[in-house]
């Protein structure tokens, strides 16, 4: 058996128990530490399919930070919960149902890995083969301009860059034209190797900076709503 | 927690690595996995770790809460700050290439460093404020 799958399933496997312990277990600190656990799980799971960035957010994010801010606010209340859990079949049955459908639109995606799949054959060879704001092989810039990406066309001589990269030994042309850690040559002349940040922070940047402005508005509002005045000296 | 001697002492030597870390993963968000938001967070928690074991006086003379709350709105206003520079600079709002660097690739670079320094700085700022608020004593 594939030790990848193997070690996947163990993993969900793990992160199916501690979910239900989490809905059944009667101590509310107990649920927060089961939470944390379930996302270093998902950490886990999501560094097993190379989503290292993902991976770091759930760790820092699921199992760290949330957890500290759930333990916070148990000191505001009781240590259990006051009634056993039950079962309540209307939400069961919401859950159920809204499960089957995702999974159900999972079937017409293909499947994980897949080098045939169309984001490795059509979109991403239509982003490679994009040059605007990029800096070709001769060294031209290409600014902006409207209806640019309409109007160039997509070069056919490339190769398809297919997932995952193909393993090359150093000294290899292909590896030296594709720069470090086998990726395409699109990470802005090797400066940003880490594609997820250059998609984040260059390619998305408004919807970044908009991030950022939501978690400001959120501690703001946590700022005007929370703290007394007194205690502003 | 005060009185917990090995807390205290592990605190001590955890705190600083943490703070590193968390300052190495933003900057190095364009190099590596990570970036403002993980890096952010974990010098997040550095702060809050010190803020559990030695309690909130303590960790409102380290950062007092004016410097967080100013450096909350720094991190969103140095983001759109250099967005505001590259349209000085003729280019689009955020449109990094026309950063003053030694070719576009470091343009670009330079950019997202800075960008990703301003997310840094408020979700780290923001996380503390959160924990503040949260973890408020003699209310019920």
């Amino acid at each position: 058996m594939n030790s990848v799958l193997l070690i996947d399933m163990v993993l969900l496997g793990l992160a199916v128990i501690v979910a239900i312990g989490v809905i059944s277990v009667r101590s509310l600190l107990g649920a927060v530490m089961l939470g944390g656990i379930y996302s270093l799980l998902m950490a886990l799971i999501w560094q097993n399919m190379n989503a290292v960035d993902v991976a770091f957010t759930e760790a820092s994010v699921g199992a760290g930070i949330s957890t500290v801010l759930l333990v916070g606010t148990l000191l505001h209340t009781r240590r259990d919960t006051n009634q056993s859990p039950a079962i309540h079949w209307p939400a069961l049955f919401a859950v159920v149902l809204t499960g089957s459908f995702l999974i159900y639109g999972t079937l017409d995606m293909p499947a994980y890995g897949d080098p045939n799949a169309p984001i490795h054959t059509g979109r991403v060879k239509e982003l490679l083969g994009q040059h605007v704001g990029k800096v070709d092989r001769e060294g031209n810039h290409h600014p902006w301009k409207y209806g640019s990406i309409a109007e160039q066309s997509v070069p056919t001589d490339e190769p398809v860059h297919s997932y995952p990269p193909p393993r090359t030994h150093a000294g290899d042309d292909h590896a030296a034209a594709a720069g470090a850690h086998g990726h395409p040559e699109d990470d802005f002349k090797g400066h940003s190797p880490n594609t997820v940040t250059s998609l984040l922070a260059a390619y998305r940047g408004y919807d970044t900076m908009f991030e950022t402005a939501v978690i400001f508005t959120a501690g703001m509002a946590m700022v005007l709503l929370l703290r007394r005045r007194e205690e502003d000296a | 927690m005060k009185d917990q001697v090995v807390l205290r002492v592990m605190t001590k030597l955890l705190v600083p690595f943490m703070l590193v870390f968390g300052c190495y993963v933003i900057a190095h968000g364009e190099l590596g996995p990570g970036g403002g938001f993980q890096g952010g967070v974990i010098l997040a928690a550095g702060f809050i770790l010190y803020g559990i074991v030695y309690g909130k006086p303590e960790l409102h003379r380290v950062v007092p809460r004016r410097v967080v709350d100013a450096l909350a709105g720094m991190g969103v206003l140095l983001y759109a700050g250099v967005g505001v520079w590259t349209m000085l600079l003729g280019g689009r709002f955020l449109d990094y290439s026309v950063l003053p660097a030694v070719d576009y690739g470091a343009a670009e670079a330079l950019g997202m460093v800075l960008v990703e320094y301003g997310v840094g700085i408020t979700v780290c700022t923001v996380m503390i404020t959160v924990y503040d608020m949260i973890s408020e004593e003699g209310r019920s």
